[in-house]
Order: structure tokens, then sequence, then C-alpha cells
């Protein structure tokens, strides 16, 4: 079938299955590979993704069913060359290790701050936990997120070049 | 590095050298913009997937793949029969045994690889899987591991020739059983207990997959792999698949997690390789997580009996008798002279009098494995099991456990100190690292709020875990795997504008290696990490080695980054020397720069020494134009972190929920190169030893079915689980490593799990008189004990 | 990663066009909502319906709304995080905010609805015993218009309800009454797992009487466990704790789990004796104003 799906503000047109599921739509768009898989059950939150501005796993999610939304990855968060403040957050605070846990957590960290641009460590964490990291034991995490939220409106000016973050 | 001008991080100093600087790598990740395998997508590439056996054991009667084959999107089937005749039914392990690439007379684990399938897409080759039609004539399975060697037992590895039993490994011993003897008959004390270390799984987050892409026209095979040991897997294909291992290069890519699982040859590699060698196009295979919990390489399965002795109020010995579960192939990863690993490392950090350690290994009907998730070659379950039994000898002395491991611990000035089982530690002084934890719990504050609690019918226990462990194998003399010395090279280039670029073996999966191995050259060098590219991982363009597992980054990779820092330093004083029209042994170092003594003033920063050895200008007599150097680094010996750790739990006297409330853990592993790395690996094993001590567990029920196929039971701890960890440090150098660093990537997975469980059992202890308890210690398992009815695994 | 079997997708566009495609397709047919439990098990391959009918823009099926003075209704495609975050609800059924918090994980509950979750059906889920506690009915229509349901005739078995195939459940109704608290206790192994044993308590409570109350029970049973003894004990008797620790010996008794990766049979009787009595508890507190 022929699907037209909003991902990052772009319309984006495949002719797919009806069983292609939203994390593979996503994932076979050019440049857009940073949302990931890593479980079978809907558990491990890999493939966070906003839609409609609500974190949703989009491994549990056919792409036939995102027609009509507005879908954003975590290629949408950095803008004319600023990183969004939980991006810059989570480099400060050493939030990664890996990195394959980290598109989801930052999509589920914008999504906090938006709606809630305070929240305390304990919010943090439930806002959190329907994504695993085996890496970072989440404390860095949590100060990352407290991170972005203490800097949300401070603009970062310098475009990043390959060699700074 | 993060530069955002006028936030007010920025302003941080960046170090040159050690410090805490933040990392190079993150700058793709946090894009989205890491390349994992699966990110990978190759012209004309296929995909593979894997049938697996439903069964643990069961003969094979026939495979129909006649209807798979009529599919139009499927390329190839490919079974046993096919894989014979290229001799690759049957590949080499680690361990020397031999393990099935695709099953051909039986299955012996459930979900074993039966067949695999190449399709144009991998919904396709999923939809394939289900179009093979296996005849299966199921046989009575072996799960209990206690039972392998019972006289009736099913005979697993009928395959091997003279193989009358389930025996995978003969007895293994060490230490010395007259000496321990003696010990236990001078004893004023003494427990034994019955300590199970489960099975359980890494689980990366990214599973593991490869994608080989034979060039038939010129024989080269390119290899895209998430791997932690590049190198050696590189001699094994060559060997398993008869191709020149010139024409072989495995290129790593960004790897999402490894933890072990990430070590071995898996069939599903070995089919990819023989799909790309037909069918002469790129194949992709990469596994869900069902596949990955339940036939990738597990960790632990340690059924451990054990006594301890003590005297006058000091540990003295230690007897251990172990079956290891390694499943139906011995694929265990570990240095050939140890195959029991580093467990004889149980003899921990007490100055024991006598210790003896018997480990047999036996087949099961279970997927192959043993040595992952964080272990150090066993040395979880060795700290598991010592600081278990102390803890119960604590009990059974009526004694503060902190007070009796202080009046045991190896004196510092007993280092190197020669344990009873053979290790050499370097260097060590205990009790401080000991005291500082205390202090950051407040000890003797929670001693008294659990008295208080306990009056109020609450529930909260303190649990310790004092480890000492050895990582970073190893001397080539001692260690190797599969007949390559465990050494490992390092390259480094300077170029003309005073940049360099620094190559060692193994890719990281997440410890960071772009930025602490730029960190050890600009400490040695002076050059500022953001000049200083790391290459790693792609055995074509990095020197040998055997990749980065058992926290040897740090002590093998890392001393051959230092030491060969310091060789293009000591050639750079040559050219100095030149430069300066000097003699080199007037000039001295400050970092960066070579000047003459007495008049600073004069002198060549590194810089310019390198734009001068690649002009015309002349050169030291006998030196060659360039600055770089090349080194293969033969540790002398293991390094030993060690670290104290303090579990705080509280348990629901109705439910028998355990929440872990605080974690202090204090390690000292030398010289830190990037104490915010340190301290990031230190969270994260402490999650992982929550998660075993807790919930993570791979079992089986009486037919070999696996029931922790997925996440949804095999649980991984969320945030809302961990705490807030708080880390000490105490820092005790290496005397025999270049930069006195020892490896800690593992620490936290080793010292951890014992902690939680003391802490358990401490507070069940006093009011319902438990004494043990086994892992993971759910609510069930928990309520279990409470009622008096400990119930083990199995 | 697995994948899901081929299938045919339809979006509907009304929920009598939702009705009149389910009955064209017939058993083949299965609506997707949240689908939370359907495509986790369309890819594990252990279901595989030919045709899925996409009913997320029935946006006219998603509201919680007081309907009359002793009525709220909940629409079957409310999602769980509109059920936590909901005023409504909290102010009168604060047993939804006790459950929620502890389904699944908030990402998951963005999607998630209740319809969806009811009509899974499996025993260990938390919305059917935190309805059948509050004596809720659902409404289910089919070609043939509209049917009201107890929870008790809603659950038929396990993972089976009374929707019938070409039916569709659009509406909960939460009768509201003065004097009422609530409240769901629940343990797990883990945050976001399954229950291993949940309890789900409402109490209408006048002049310190016991007027009417509600006690059914998650993962404890093929199905939900409405612990209709229990509720007899409650009726007409003064709020206590002895008398909850009855009723919760009650539940224990009454209750039928089986053992599985969670915990042995034993134990779940435990687990269902302790969270009654702790609901029943909560529930009262509520009920009598003294909880937040």
């Amino acid at each position: 079938m022929q699907l037209e799906i909003n991902i990052n503000g772009e319309p984006v047109s495949r002719d797919v299955e009806p069983r292609q599921l939203l994390v593979h739509y996503i994932r076979d768009t050019p440049g857009l590979t940073g949302t990931h898989w890593g479980c079978d059950t809907s558990n491990c939150g890999a493939c966070v993704v906003l839609m409609d501005g609500k974190p949703v796993k989009s491994c549990t999610i056919l792409a036939a069913m995102a027609e009509g939304h507005e879908i954003r990855t975590v290629e949408s968060l950095e803008r004319d060359g600023q990183l969004d403040p939980v991006q810059q957050g989570f480099h400060e605070m050493h939030a990664l290790h890996c990195g394959f846990c980290t598109p989801g957590m930052l999509m589920t960290s914008r999504a906090l701050l938006d709606e809630n641009p305070n929240p305390t460590e304990e919010e943090i964490r439930m806002a959190i936990s329907g994504g695993i990291c085996r890496c970072t034991g989440y404390k860095n995490i949590v100060a990352a997120v407290q991170w972005a939220a203490q800097h949300q409106s401070a603009p970062s000016p310098a475009p990043p070049t390959p060699q700074e973050v | 590095m993060a530069v955002v001008e006028n936030l007010p991080s920025a302003t941080q100093e960046r170090p040159i050298g050690f410090g805490r600087l933040k990392r190079k790598e993150d700058a793709r990740f946090i894009r989205g913009q890491g390349t994992y395998l699966d990110d990978i997508r190759l012209p004309g590439m296929v995909h593979g997937a894997i049938l697996r056996s439903p069964y643990a054991h069961a003969r094979i009667v026939s495979i129909d793949t006649s209807r798979a084959l009529e599919h139009p999107g499927v390329a190839a089937v490919i079974t046993a029969k096919d894989l014979e005749t290229l001799g690759l039914a049957w590949m080499p392990t680690i361990s020397y045994d031999t393990q099935a690439v695709l099953a051909g007379d039986k299955v012996r684990f459930q979900g074993q690889e039966v067949a695999f399938v190449i399709a144009t897409d991998e919904y396709i080759a999923r939809d394939a899987l289900q179009l093979i039609d296996v005849e299966y004539e199921p046989l009575p399975a072996v799960v209990n591991a206690r039972k392998a060697l019972d006289p009736d037992a099913p005979l697993i590895r009928d395959d091997k020739d003279g193989q009358t039993d389930n025996l995978a490994s003969p007895l293994w011993e060490a230490g010395d059983e007259d000496a321990t003897n003696r010990a236990f008959a001078e004893a004023d004390t003494i427990v034994e207990r019955d300590i199970i270390y489960p099975r359980c799984h890494p689980a990366p987050l990214e599973t593991c997959g490869m994608i080989a892409d034979f060039n038939p026209k010129t024989g080269q095979l390119d290899i895209y792999n998430g791997n932690q040991a590049p190198n050696a897997h590189r001699t094994v294909y060559a060997h398993v698949a008869g191709l020149a291992e010139h024409m072989i290069r495995i290129k790593c890519n960004d790897i999402g997690g490894g933890f072990g699982n990430k070590v071995p040859v898996y069939p599903g590699y070995v089919c990819a390789i023989a799909g790309s060698i037909v069918a002469g196009v790129p194949v992709k295979w990469i596994e869900d997580r069902t596949e990955n919990l339940v036939s990738t390489g597990f960790a632990r399965d340690y059924i451990m009996h054990a006594e301890m002795c003590a005297r006058d109020g000091k540990i003295t010995g230690l007897r251990v008798d172990v079956i290891a579960d390694h499943g139906a192939f011995d694929s265990t990863a570990q240095p050939t002279k140890f195959p029991a690993g580093f467990f004889h490392i149980c003899c921990g950090s007490y100055d024991l009098e006598a210790a003896h350690v018997k480990v047999k290994a036996v087949y099961t009907n279970k997927a192959p494995g043993g040595v992952a998730y964080r272990c150090s070659f066993r040395i979880t379950e060795a700290v598991y099991l010592v600081e278990r039994m102390v803890g119960a000898l604590a009990l059974e002395m009526d004694a503060d456990p902190i007070e009796l491991r202080m009046r045991s611990f190896i004196k510092p000035e007993q280092f190197p100190y020669e344990t009873t089982t053979g290790w050499t530690y370097d260097s060590g002084d205990y009790a401080k690292t000991m005291k500082v934890a205390m202090e950051i719990a407040g000890y003797e504050d929670l001693r008294r709020e659990q008295a208080e609690k306990r009056e109020r019918g609450e529930l909260m226990g303190i649990g310790v875990s004092f480890f000492t462990e050895g990582v970073g194998a190893g001397p080539r003399k001692h260690m190797d795997i599969l007949g390559l010395a465990m050494n490992d090279g390092a390259d480094l280039r300077v170029h003309p504008s005073g940049k360099a670029m620094i190559s060692i073996s193994a890719q990281t999966q997440g410890q960071g290696h772009e930025t602490t191995f730029a960190q050890i050259v600009a400490e040695e060098l002076g050059i500022p990490p953001e000049d200083v590219q790391v290459r790693h991982g792609d055995t074509d363009r990095t020197p040998f080695g055997l990749g980065t597992y058992g926290s040897r980054s740090t002590p093998v990779s890392g001393g051959a980054a230092a030491v060969v820092s310091r060789k293009v330093r000591d050639k750079a004083r040559l050219i100095a020397s030149t430069m300066l029209e000097t003699r080199p042994e007037d000039l001295a170092w400050e970092k960066g720069r070579w000047y003459v003594k007495g008049d600073p003033s004069q002198g060549a920063a590194i810089g310019e020494i390198a734009r001068y050895a690649y002009s015309g200008d002349p050169m030291p007599e006998g030196l060659e134009g360039g600055l770089d150097a090349q080194v293969i680094y033969d540790p002398p010996n293991l390094t030993y972190p060690y670290g104290a750790y303090i579990a705080v739990v509280d348990i629901d006297p109705e439910t028998a929920q355990v929440r872990v409330r605080r974690f202090i853990a204090v390690d000292d592993c030398g010289v830190r190169i990037n104490p915010m790395i340190v301290d990031g690996q230190i969270h994260g094993g402490l999650a992982e030893g929550i998660g075993i001590a807790l919930m993570e567990v791979i079992s089986f029920d009486a037919e070999g079915n696996c029931l922790n196929s997925s996440f949804m039971d095999y649980l991984i701890p969320t945030a809302l689980e961990c705490p807030d960890f708080e880390l000490g440090e105490t820092v005790t150098p290496c005397p025999h490593h270049p930069l006195g660093a020892k490896g800690v990537g593992e620490s936290p997975n080793v010292g951890s799990p014992p902690a939680i469980v003391n802490a358990v059992i401490d507070a069940l202890h006093d009011t319902h008189g438990v004494k043990h308890i086994d892992m993971p210690c759910t609510p069930a398992r928990v309520w279990a004990a409470m009622q008096g009815r400990p119930e083990p695994p199995q | 990663m697995q994948t899901p079997p081929p299938l045919e997708y339809e979006r509907a566009t009304s929920v009598e066009g939702a009705i009149a495609s389910l009955q064209r397709l017939g058993g083949e047919a299965r609506v997707i909502a949240g689908g939370h439990s359907l495509l986790p098990m369309m890819k594990l391959r252990v279901a595989s319906p030919s045709h899925l009918v996409d009913i997320n823009d029935l946006t006219e099926l998603s509201y919680i709304r007081q309907d009359g003075p002793d009525v709220v209704a909940v629409g079957a495609l409310t999602r769980h995080a509109e059920l936590l975050d909901s005023e409504l609800l909290a102010e009168h059924y604060p047993i939804f905010r006790d459950a929620e918090l502890v389904i699944a994980d908030p990402v998951v509950r963005n999607r998630g609805t209740i319809g969806g979750s009811l009509c899974q059906a499996d025993a260990a889920e938390d919305l059917s015993a935190v309805c059948s506690a509050l004596r809720a009915f659902v409404v289910i229509r089919g070609p043939l218009g509209e049917r009201v349901v107890s929870m008790d005739e809603f659950h038929v078995g396990p993972y089976t309800t009374a929707v019938k195939d070409g039916e569709l459940l659009t509406e909960v109704r939460l009768p509201l009454r003065p004097g009422g608290g609530s409240a769901h206790e629940k343990v797990e192994r883990r945050a976001g797992d399954w229950a291993i044993a949940a309890a789900s308590a409402a109490l209408w409570i006048e002049g310190g009487q016991i007027i009417d109350a509600g006690v059914a029970l998650s993962a404890v049973g093929p199905t939900t466990v409405h612990l209709t003894r229990g509720e007899e004990l409650l009726r007409g008797s003064s709020p206590s704790d002895e008398l909850f620790e009855q009723v919760g010996q009650v539940a224990s008794e009454d209750c039928a789990p089986f053992a599985d990766g969670r915990g042995p049979v034993d134990y779940k009787r435990h687990l269902a004796g302790v969270l009654t009595k702790r609901a029943l508890r909560r529930a009262a507190a509520r009920a009598q104003g003294r909880e937040a």
C-alpha cells in the first residue's frame, strides 16, 4: 500500500506492505537510522519516537497507523546546527555509553520536559522507565535531564563542527 | 569536544591528559548518527534468518525445505548437509570443543540452529522459516547439571569420539588440599553452604549479527560485525572456512553494548559467511531478542558447594567444589591454561592459610556459553562465592561483617601478595577503602536505624562485599586464547601538523575508548585530546590484539598506548636534540615539549618536532624520518582492582518485595584516566548487579524449554529499580602498569550481587532465621525464605 | 526483530463502518487500537488475523465525562495515559490512578486503551479488576444496536469476553454514588511487569457502615476473580482492620492461581490476601475522606 507519513516535518512516501512496522518505515528512510530496535516485546524503548508530541514505541505501531500523524525522531532534535538542550545535557553529564538506547531516551526526555519543565528525580525516573539502558545505570541520564531542564532556554549559537560536539 | 560557548559548563577546563573530559564519540550518538550493524546497507544485500529447534534434545529425522524454496523471495535455504560439503557443518570453539553450525544428526538445546534462510528482505526471511518442515524425534533432556553425570543420564555429545558421559571438561584444581584440610582441622568455626550462581545473560541492547560480503572476483571477505575480539575471529574464520587470513577484513563499526555477549563465534556468523561465499552477494544476519536470550553466550551457571573456616576471629581456609553448567557445547572463552577461568581467585581479599578449589564442567541440553556478562573470566562467580561465605561466617560467629573482613584482610605491607591459589596481587590498602565506604554509607547510623526498624517489624538489611579481582589478561607466557597470546598492539602516528592517530585492536562498545585513549596520548605527549584520533576495531587498519573483555582495555591496550607514546616521545627527543643542536641527555621534558635543561626558552614543541621529522632537514644519525611508533604490549601481570561495596535494602514484610534503597561503591582501580568514564562504568555495572541479584535469570522447565526468552520474562532493571548510586574512590597505583592504572569495567558486576544478597539475608536473619537465599531474590523466593523454606533454583 | 505475518489493513472512519467491516470479515479480522497486546502477539506469530481494522481515528470513542448524576462514562478508545491524568477519575475513582501508575510503562500508556485492555481479557490485566470492583457496565455495539453488560457477564473466560465477532466495545460506564472510596494494590517482579497478584477494592460507606463493596483480583485465576464471598462479608459491616483481614483470608481461599515464572501457588494466594486487605484499607480511608 502507498503511504505518506509526516516525519520530522517532511512527507515521506513509500509503497510498503500493510504489515510493515513504523520502526522499519523510519529506518528505511535515508538518514533516519537513529531510531533503533532492541527487543520483540515492546519492552526496551530503543525504538521510541514522538507521535503528535507523545513518546511511543514505534516497533509496536504499523506504519499505516502513523499516516495522518506527526512523527518526530532523534534526527529532528538538532535545529539549524544547534543542539537541543537534552542532547547537550546527555553529553555534559555522560548519560550515554554505547549510544544504542540514547535516541529513545532523548525523545522521551524531550517529551517529558515539554510537558513538565521542572521534573523531580522521581518523575524523571518514571518517565524513562519504559526504556532499558544496559550501560549507564540511569544515574547520569537523570542528571542529564535535570541539566537540560535548567538550560532550556539558553541558546547554543556555536554551530558544532565535526571536532566539537 | 563539547563546546556550547555561552553555557557555564563550556568554561570548564579541558584536561590535556587525565581528568574529566567529555566524550568525543558523543557527537554522533546524541544525533542518532551512530552506525550500528543494522544501519549498514550494502548494494545487493540479502537477509538471513535462522530456523531454530523447539526441542532441547531430539533426533532430526528429516528436513524439508521445498516449500520455503518455492517462495519467490527466498534465494537459498542452507542446512547441515550443504555445510558439510563446505566443511563448515561444525566449527571449533574457543575452548577446543566443537559446535554444530547447523544441526545435522541431533539438536542439543532449545533454540539450536537448524537451517539458514536467505531472502530478499527480513520479513520474507522470517515468513520462510515457517515454510521449512522439520521432523524431530524428541529425546529425554538433561536439564539439571547436578544430574548430568548420573549413570543413566542421556548422552548429549554422541558426536564426539570416545565421549561416554556428559563431562565437558576434566576436573580442574587449584590450591592445596592437604594444607586446607589442616586449616579446617585447626579451625574453631566452620560454615558450609550450597551456593548457586544462576544462569543469566548479558543481553546488550543491540543483538548480535553480521554482514558478510564475499567478493568472488577478488576473494576478499569483508565482514561487518559487532565484535569484541575481531582479530581472533579473523583467525578462526580463516581456519574454519579455509580462507586466506589476509583476505579477510572484520570491521566493527559502532557496537550497541557487548558485555561479553559479542566475544564468541556464533553459528549465524558462519552461516552468513557461507551464504555470501555461495551467493556472491552481501548477506546480513541479525538475530532477534529471543534468539539472543535463548542461543547466544549466557553467563554463570555455577553450582557451588563451599566451606569456610576461621580461627581466633580470622578467616583461615576455604574449600570449594563446583559443577559448571556449560550447555550443549563447550564454548566458554578464557585463556587456555585456565579452563575454569580465574575462578580460583575465590581466595578473595583475605590472608588465608589455605584454600582448595575443584571445578568440573558438564554438558547439558541448554545453550552453550558460561563466560560472559562482565565476569572477568569467572571472577563474578568467585567473588560471589567468597563474599557470601564471609557473610555466612559472620552470621555463625555473630560478628560484624565488616569487622570480620578487617581482621582477615591482606595487609598493605604484604603486597605484592601471593595467594594460596597462585595469584600475585599487585597492590592494595583494603582497610582504607573499606573505611571510605563505611563513611559514605554512615555505617553506624545504618545499624542503629536497622535496630529501630526491627523493633517496629520493618525489615531493613545492610550487606557488605569486598572484592579483589584480576583483570587485563595477560602475560604471553601464561595467557593465550586458541594459541594466540593475550598481548595487544598500539600504533601511533604523529602527522606533520602535530595531530596524531592511535590505532588499537578492539572496538569500544560504550567504554569511551575514543576519548580515554586520546587522553593517554595527551598525557604522554601533550597533544590535546581533540587532536588525537583513535582508530579501532578494523582488522585491516588496526594492530593485532585479543580484544576488549575481561576489563583488559586499560591494563593491556592502555599499557600499549602509554608505551607507544613514550617511544614516540623518545624519538622526538633525539630529533629535538638535532634541532636544538644539543645532546639528548641535555634535554628535559614538560608535557608537550622538549627543552634545554637550564635554558627553558630553548625548546621544541611536539608539533614542531613532527613537522621537522617529515621535512627534508637532517635527522639524527641512523634515525628514519617521520614520527611514529609501534608496540605490542606484553603485560607483566594482571592488575588487581578492588572495592568495598555496601547495599541497603528494605523488604516489605508482607509481600517480600526487595528494594535497593542505597548502594555505596568505593572502587580502587589505581590511577583513573577519566574519572567520569570510570564512574559511569560503575553505575552501569551496579545496575546489572541489581538485575542479577533480584530479577534476571535464564531458567528451564524439566523438558528443557527456556522460560525467559523475551524481555517480558528476562527482566532488566529500569530507572525505577536503581537507586542514586553513591560512589567513592581510593587510588592505589598499579606498580607494574605504565600508567599505574588497573581495569575497572567489570568490578561493579563482580562486587554488587553478593552485597545485595548479603543485605537480604541481613534483613531476614534475626526475625526469620534466614541464613541463605539464592538469586534472583524475587518476591516469591524471598517470601519462601521467610517461611523457612528457601527454594534454590531448579 | 520479529515481524508480523502478512495482513490486510483498513482504517475505520466511523463506528458503524468498523462494525460493518468486522461483520463482513468475520473471525479473520481483529480490531486494532493501541495494538500493544495484538502486535506483539503477531510479531511472535502466535496470533495471525488476516485483517486489521484500525479504529484509532474514531475519536468519538475517546472521552471521560460525567453522564448524568449517576454515571461516569469512559469511551473505549481512551488511552491509559488519559485515564492516569484525568482529574475527574481521580476525584471519584482514585483506583484508576493507582492502577494506571503500575500498568505497563508511561510510553506504552500513550497508546494502550481501556477497551483494548478489557477485551484482551488477560487474567493479569489490572483494569478488568478495577472495573469489576467498581461494578462497571460495558456497552457493546453490534450491527443490531447496543447492549449493556455487567463485568461478570463480560468476563467469559481466559482471553475471552462477551464481545462477539462483528461487535465493538464502545464504552465503560462507572456507577457514581456518594460515600465511595477505591484502591488498587499490585505486586510485580519489576516495574511494568504483569501482576504476580493484584487486588481492586471499592467501598461505599454511609453512616459508618459499608453499604456496598466491590472486590476483584488480577492474575490469580483463569480470568479476573470477582470476590463475591468477600463482598458479602463487607456489606452491612463497619470497616475495620479485622474485617479486612477476614476478607483477605477469603481472597486467599477463593482465588485459583496457577504456578508460573512469577510465583508458586501458595505465594500468589498469600499475596491475594495481603493485597485485598491493603486495598480495602485504603479504599475505606478514601471513602471516609482520610487519605488523599
